[in-house]
């Protein structure tokens, strides 16, 4: 009697940690569409800001977002993907690998304005791509690189040993048996170590500060060297320059609805391309 | 059955030891592997049966820190020579592992596989090849109308007869088999079986077994294995009636296992 009165004490203690942790969840979402919802109209969508930001849309931005976004992951997924190929198969096992698996992890910890500060002298003066989608999405690249590698090295590993070895015995070479076997199974993984990393790249601020965004804009960018708005800095702008705080706090959340409505988007498009890889061969 | 015409042995085991670190895991084994014959090792487990198989066609590389002495002679040439083409010697010899391990695709593209990995492109000769390497493996009546089913929707003892016909696609001489039936029903074991007795007339077949009256039913040869030792090889029919050692003789009837 008194163990089942433990375990309901203990259920519901697990119980309101999850309800803590939805209602912050729910507050967030509450407040950013509540807030946001009004600045929102099909001008807002498609144009550029007017009258020093007060009025208009915010259609460069979103733009420029997305652009940072697929150039952030077409970066990252085949290099993040190839680094974790290269640990989990073909590395010697010892102290030199667990070196490079350290320094990944570490780079997760480096604050993302160090990220910045390094594209800003690497890309846009030492490679002299200048501030550009093509600066800001490699340094975006680097940014999300440690949970791409950590997410596919998890995928990687997941891939049960009898696979390869029913390839290998076939006279598959190592390299067949990666290429054929190992990554299509383990793809799943890697996408959800992607979705993590749009995330992060679509909402950072510092990296893109000094790499690609520009504060303002009426132009669509043209090239990957063009320089562009980018949603996460547009709101920081919005709430720190400007002579009219008042209206541009409610462009400002419009723009914090778009950016999630964005993200919530792109991941979602890797979401099903998740299941897609699940599906088709598990039922 | 005692044939009296002489077998060609197709596999030479001479001196063979093996080591996982420092510890010794099988001890100067000699024996031959004869053709299109069906040679079944048993033994309790850990004697080194799974070990042996696994070494006929190189797997045991995949195991960190194991090293093998002595010779394992295939057609004149000796396979545990590190210069020898391991990815060539295992299209010849070909593995039925102890789970079914289907790839998670198709079961068309399952057994293409091994086509696809040696080169051939041919979409007619891969599709003839699937089909009949399907009816080889006593599959193709139950898949002919779901090829494009994924593999994993097969019950497992469908799944372990597609890992035979993905295996036998690739075309191999000799089919190592490793405890093929230990995860499948009764049923589905039977199959496996009568299946074997049909293959020994094209390939030589190595099989590792817990279950002595398999050992029994399938084989032509077998090998008792005790702790890395090869205890007694004979005929079958010998080895199961008049066992000339007294621990095969005990394993035999059950005392040990």
């Amino acid at each position: 009697m008194k163990n089942k009165i433990i375990e309901k004490i203990g259920f519901l203690f697990l119980f309101l940690c999850i309800a803590i942790t939805l209602f912050f969840l729910a507050t967030i979402v509450y407040f950013v569409v509540s807030r946001g919802l009004p600045a929102l109209s099909w001008e807002f969508l498609t144009e550029a800001p007017r009258k020093s930001m007060t009025a208009g849309g915010v259609a460069p931005a979103i733009i420029g977002t997305f652009y940072l976004i697929v150039g952030t992951i077409l970066f990252a997924l085949p290099l993040g993907l190839a680094t974790a190929i290269y640990l989990c198969e073909y590395s010697p096992r010892g102290y030199f690998v667990s070196i490079i698996r350290m320094s990944i992890n570490n780079l997760a910890g480096v604050p993302s304005v160090v990220f910045g500060l390094f594209g800003l002298a690497v890309f846009v003066k030492y490679c002299g791509f200048g501030v550009s989608i093509l600066s800001g999405s490699l340094t975006l690249s680097i940014l999300i690189l440690p949970g791409i590698i950590s997410a596919s090295q998890e995928a990687l590993t997941a891939v049960p040993f009898s696979l390869r070895e029913a390839s290998l015995a076939l006279g598959a070479t190592h390299w067949q048996t990666i290429k054929r076997v190992v990554i299509p199974t383990a793809f799943p993984g890697v996408l959800t170590g992607v979705i993590l990393g749009i995330g992060r790249a679509a909402g950072e601020t510092a990296p893109i500060l000094f790499t690609a965004a520009t504060f303002f804009t009426r132009d669509y960018p043209s090239s990957p060297l063009s320089e562009c708005m980018a949603l996460p800095y547009h709101i920081f702008a919005l709430m720190t320059e400007g002579s009219h705080p008042d209206q541009q706090a409610v462009i400002a959340y419009g723009c914090a609805l778009i950016l999630m409505v964005l993200v919530f988007m792109v991941s979602g498009i890797a979401i099903y391309l998740r299941k897609r890889f699940r599906q088709a061969f598990t039922h | 059955m005692i044939d009296t015409t002489v077998k060609l042995a197709r596999i030479a085991v001479e001196n063979l030891n093996f080591f996982y670190g420092k510890k010794q895991a099988l001890q100067d084994l000699n024996l031959n592997i004869f053709d299109r014959q069906v040679t079944a090792l048993i033994g309790p487990s850990g004697c080194g049966k799974s070990t042996f198989i696994r070494l006929l066609n190189r797997m045991n590389d995949l195991t960190p820190d194991t090293r093998a002495e002595g010779r394992i002679i295939l057609d004149g040439k000796n396979i545990l020579d590190p210069k020898i083409d391991v990815v060539n010697l295992r299209r010849r010899v070909g593995m039925v592992f102890q789970k079914p391990n289907p790839f998670p695709k198709t079961i068309f593209q399952n057994i293409a596989y091994g086509l696809e990995i040696n080169g051939e492109t041919d979409k007619n000769l891969i599709e003839n090849k699937v089909e009949e390497s399907l009816k080889k493996a006593a599959l193709w009546d139950e898949a002919k109308d779901r090829l494009n089913d994924s593999a994993l929707r097969l019950s497992g003892g469908q799944q372990q007869r597609l890992c035979i016909a993905r295996c036998l696609a690739v075309e191999p001489e000799v089919i190592l088999f490793d405890e093929p039936c230990a995860s499948l029903d009764p049923i589905s074991t039977k199959k496996i079986e009568e299946l074997i007795g049909e293959l020994k007339k094209d390939y030589t077949i190595v099989i590792v077994t817990h279950n002595m009256q398999q050992a029994s039913r399938v084989s032509d040869y077998t090998a008792f294995m005790y702790l890395g030792d090869l205890v007694e090889f004979g005929t079958t029919e010998k080895l199961f009636t008049v066992p000339k050692n007294k621990r095969t003789e005990e394993y035999l009837s059950g005392k040990f296992g």
